[in-house]
């Protein structure tokens, strides 16, 4: 039988409005960890560019934003995108063997240069993952958080990262 | 913790420069458009006041005495929340403004953005904008002059929440009996307004 029964409520697309704060205040509250983030993920040179193009794609994104409960986590997923990004980009470049590789490269953390780079070549999640960890000293129940994945995923992540540079820093 | 953990957690990480990244996200967002709302906010003879722009032109003026949080949140919430603190995009604005106080200036020249008033209150308040330097008038006179001669108690509410005081010359509006009214600003903001313009005497 088609047709609604009497008790049946019409359906009715009700239209939420979500309070989002003024977007200035997330760069106050988030421009300071997500630059940390960016430059443990791909070394301060790449970090200043991805920072601005994340906050630039969360603005052009921000009006059309349906939930607003963990912008911090929408803006670390943003970030992580932008990591990504720079990392192909760079990966791309070394294949291709272009001039300027060696500043790139010299310019990352000249402390402990093989290991960063070995960072970035991560893949994203484990990147994203290992950086919350022990850059910024985060239980994995936060890392989740931050990444929006469960507690389990933050930890399988972490660690399939850490097994990864290990194998790197041993080749 | 073995020797790769410990190596990540001696990361040197650089400091953001947190100014710099600001100029540059003002630059590209006016550049592509997403800077929806440019706020600033300069000293004057009234207090610090807070000057909100679009690309439209001027949407409000904030006293001090208002939390700029609620006044940024409920401008997101009713204009946009694309928001930042951008002077350069509120310098004509500053600019007439301290012409103003300063004497030089009698009316104002920028744009306006009248979205944050609805209804009668618009009437009300471009009947206001057009009251001279100088000159004041009663509620009564406002109420007439926005179509509804009786309707002064709405005129005096719509006077009470003009977002663009100052500019919009609300406190111009003074009782028939010789009573300065109210102001939104407080009744001592009102003083000092209309004696600048030589309404009152001073020290009155």
């Amino acid at each position: 039988m088609t047709g609604r029964g009497p008790h049946e409520r019409p359906s009715r697309r009700v239209l939420v409005r979500v309070r989002l704060p003024p977007f200035q205040t997330l760069i106050d509250a988030h421009a300071s960890e997500l630059h940390r983030f960016l430059s443990a993920s791909v070394g301060p040179t790449e970090a200043d560019d991805c920072l601005q193009e994340t906050f630039i794609s969360a603005l052009r994104a921000y009006p059309r934003l349906r939930d607003a409960s963990n912008l911090r986590a929408w803006l670390y997923t943003i970030a992580q995108r932008k990591a990504t990004d720079a990392a192909r980009r760079w990966k791309r470049q070394r294949a291709e063997g272009l001039e300027g590789i060696e500043l790139a490269v010299a310019a990352h953390d000249v402390a402990d240069e093989s290991l960063w780079l070995a960072v970035r070549g991560l893949p994203p999640k484990q990147r994203a993952a290992v950086v919350h960890r022990f850059v910024f000293d985060l239980a994995f129940r936060e890392i989740g958080q931050r990444m929006a994945i469960t507690e389990e995923a933050a930890r399988q992540n972490v660690h399939a990262g850490i097994r990864r540079l290990r194998l790197e820093m041993d080749r | 913790m073995n020797d790769i953990e410990r190596r990540l957690a001696a990361a040197a990480v650089p400091s953001l420069n947190v100014a710099g990244l600001n100029a540059r996200l003002r630059e590209r967002a006016t550049r592509d458009g997403l800077l929806d709302v440019a706020y600033a906010t300069a000293d004057s003879p009234l207090g610090p006041l807070t000057v909100f722009v679009t690309p439209t032109g001027l949407l409000r003026i904030r006293y001090q005495d208002e939390p700029l949080e609620a006044t940024l949140q409920e401008t997101a919430d009713r204009v946009s929340p694309r928001i930042l603190e951008a002077p350069e995009r509120t310098d004509v604005v500053r600019r007439e403004l301290e012409e103003y106080f300063a004497g030089r200036r009698r009316s104002f020249d920028v744009p306006l953005d009248w979205r944050l008033v609805r209804g009668f209150a618009i009437n009300v308040l471009r009947a206001t904008s057009h009251i001279p330097f100088g000159a004041v008038t009663t509620y009564g006179a406002v109420a007439t002059e926005a179509g509804s001669p009786r309707a002064y108690r709405a005129a005096g509410n719509a006077l009470g929440s003009n977002p663009i005081p100052i500019v919009v010359p609300c406190h111009r509006v003074v009782h028939s009996g010789g009573g300065l009214g109210g102001y939104t600003g407080g009744i001592g903001r009102k003083k000092i307004l209309l004696e600048l313009e030589g309404s009152l005497p001073a020290g009155r």
